[in-house]
């Protein structure tokens, strides 16, 4: 019996990937256009990547994307972690139910709502808006995000591990440090890589919470696209794109490797038993 | 080097039977409630220094809460808990003198077999050469010196219990807890490890407190056995009187198989007890005597092993020998488990063990022979409870 690829299934596959994957694919090609005009290709070149160097204000809207993901994932981090393990670890309490659904709320919140909020708490207490202003936004929203990976990496841990290290001596915030992080540490990096990215893609937030002299990339790349598409953009949105599959990659190949290492312990392990 | 017996120590060593001695653990009408249920129901109990304590009983009987209790995890809901004098309320776990070994080992899987064990004594700052030096006693005591380096999940399950074991014992505690400790081992391997934990008991001189629902386990290793149910204490001893010599119809149904055989006194004196059998009208003669009045009803407690049993048919009426039909027969290999009819009911069946001492009988006992049974004045216990 042969289970071969159908046409069907072939077509399927085509279809599928065109849809998802086309419109970026005409993205890269055209970084690498020699014209002008984007939709009129040109011949081969990388001079809108040596352009891009030159543009400082394209420059200064990555940098402060960059600062505004990396504080904001951190602290997003802590307090998610800390939101996770509340909700796993104080076993019922009253109003259990109630916080974590208030601290999944913002997941399925419409993104101008939590903007506009956040906006007019901000005019309230007469807050200048600027770069904290964003950075707390993102903040807000990326700790639920943390607290949700964070949480199902804990749901699969054993107490009795934290309960041994106290029972040897170890006092409950130092078993925290050397115990406990250590092995939710996947978890946590995971939920602040996910924090990191999501900052950096966000517009609809930055734009009702920023203020002058804190334009981040994507509302600068969207302003200019207003104004007209030019190929620095295309070649900005290249190397965004590479980066982000670059970390996916990576981080797949070490879970991978990990896991594979992991098989081969345990086989090894399993031949010594009566050692 | 030579292995030494422990016998010579075990042998002498009853420190429960002598009213002066300090106890070393005291557990002072405890009681720990869950919301409504009651997990222990205040209990008192008396654990001598060097003993090796076993808590016996079923699932929920409350022996893991008493021991968590001692190790400070969970607190008492009233009563005390004394531990060389000390009492305990109060002192977070990580103050007490005690270490525990967990169920599922509780192994850091972060951390090398050496960095486990290590642990404790970090805790403790002690120098760093010290550390070093007792990392590796504990390394050759458990066997491990070849896998320090090893991290838990490159180790089989056998391997990963004798780290637990490692780490707990690092701290030269007081108290060593023991939490189901050989459940997840084969049968083998647990057998093997019960001999190595008395033997490691003895060379430390530390007390061992082991929390068991697996009897023979607890008869091997224990000095006095505690067995539990519904988180009462039902019979405190050593594993010889608890199975000789079970004080209810609940530790003898607990501990071994046994034959219950609900009779009647039929008279006393000061050479023993006479009973009838309700089922069948046999004679039963006890050397025990026993608070029942004469036409009480009593259970008579005898063990497989103390039945004799022979083909043919003897006399009616005589004490202490049941007539019987074979029902049915379990054959072990070492032993066979001969279960015979004597009354008219189907579940009046008497339990017999026949050692299998030759490869080949002529003739066997077989499915519905005629088997007559007997056993001894001081076979069997008389049970009230």
């Amino acid at each position: 019996m042969t289970r071969g690829p159908t046409w069907f299934n072939i077509t399927s596959l085509v279809v599928g990937f065109s849809f998802l994957y086309l419109p970026i694919v005409l993205l890269v090609i055209y970084s690498f256009n020699e014209s002008r005009l984007v939709t009129v290709w040109g011949g081969f070149s990388t001079k809108w990547y040596a352009s891009l160097l030159q543009n400082e204000q394209l420059l200064d809207a990555a940098w402060v994307t960059l600062r505004v993901a990396f504080v904001s994932a951190s602290i997003a981090t802590v307090f998610g972690t800390m939101a996770a393990l509340v909700l796993v670890r104080s076993g019922r309490f009253l109003g259990r139910s109630f916080f974590s659904g208030m601290i999944f709320a913002p997941l399925v919140m419409p993104e101008v709502i939590l903007g506009l909020s956040l906006l007019l708490l901000f005019v309230a207490i007469d807050q200048t808006r600027g770069f904290w202003t964003v950075m707390l936004a993102h903040t807000t929203f990326a700790m639920c995000y943390v607290a949700v990976v964070v949480q199902s990496r804990l749901v699969g841990f054993d107490k009795s591990i934290e309960e041994a290290a106290e029972d040897l001596g170890c006092p409950p915030v130092k078993t925290f440090f050397l115990i406990t992080l250590p092995i939710i540490l996947p978890g946590v990096i995971a939920g602040w890589m996910l924090a990191f990215t999501l900052s950096l893609d966000d517009l609809v937030i930055a734009s009702f919470t920023t203020g002058p002299g804190a334009t981040t990339l994507p509302m600068k790349i969207y302003s200019q696209v207003r104004l007209g598409v030019t190929p620095e953009i295309n070649a900005v949105c290249t190397i965004l794109v590479a980066l982000v599959t670059v970390g996916v990659i990576a981080a797949s190949i070490v879970t991978k490797r990990q896991q594979v290492q992991r098989e081969r312990d345990e086989r090894a392990a399993f031949g010594n038993d009566m050692t | 080097m030579a292995k030494k017996s422990i016998g010579p120590v075990r042998r002498e060593f009853k420190p429960w039977e002598s009213p002066d001695h300090e106890p070393f653990i005291e557990f002072r009408n405890v009681t720990k409630k869950f919301g409504e249920f009651v997990a222990v129901d205040n209990l008192s109990l008396k654990i001598y220094e060097r003993e090796f304590f076993a808590l016996l009983g079923g699932s929920g009987c409350g022996k893991t809460t008493l021991m968590r209790m001692l190790a400070g995890f969970e607190t008492p809901t009233s009563g005390q808990i004394f531990l060389d004098g000390q009492d305990l309320a109060g002192i977070p776990p990580f103050r007490r003198p005690s270490n525990m070994m967990f169920q599922s080992y509780a192994l850091f899987p972060h951390m090398s077999v050496e960095k486990n064990i290590a642990f404790g004594l970090k805790q403790d700052k002690l120098p760093a050469s010290e550390i070093v030096a007792r990392v590796a006693e504990m390394l050759r005591l458990t066997k491990l010196e070849q896998f320090g380096k090893r991290k838990p999940h490159q180790l089989s399950g056998g391997q990963r219990q004798r780290v637990a074991l490692a780490r707990s014992l690092a701290k030269r505690p007081k108290v060593l807890l023991l939490d189901e400790p050989l459940g997840a081992l084969d049968r083998k391997l647990r057998e093997e490890t019960q001999f190595e934990l008395m033997n490691l008991q003895e060379e430390l001189e530390v007390t061992f407190l082991i929390v068991t629902h697996d009897q023979e386990e607890a008869m091997t290793v224990a000095d006095r056995i505690a067995v539990m149910d519904k988180g009462t204490l039902v019979q405190v001893a050593t594993p010889a009187e608890i199975y000789e010599t079970p004080n209810s119809r609940f530790v003898a149904d607990f501990i071994g198989d046994v034959n219950m055989i609900e009779a009647k006194v039929a008279e006393k004196s000061g050479m023993g007890t006479r009973l009838v059998s309700v089922a069948d009208g046999f004679v039963i003669e006890s050397e025990q005597e026993t608070d029942a009045g004469v036409g009480d009803s009593v259970w008579y407690a005898i063990r497989p092993e103390k039945v004799r049993i022979v083909q043919g048919r003897g006399q009616d009426g005589v004490p202490n020998q049941i007539n019987g039909l074979v029902w049915d027969i379990a054959y072990l290999g070492d032993v066979s488990i001969i279960h015979s009819k004597v009354g008219e009911n189907d579940d009046d069946i008497i339990r017999a063990t026949f050692a299998n001492v030759s490869r080949m009988v002529e003739k066997p006992i077989m499915w519905e022979d005629e088997v007559v049974m007997s056993f001894d004045r001081d076979a069997g216990v008389i049970l009230t409870g």
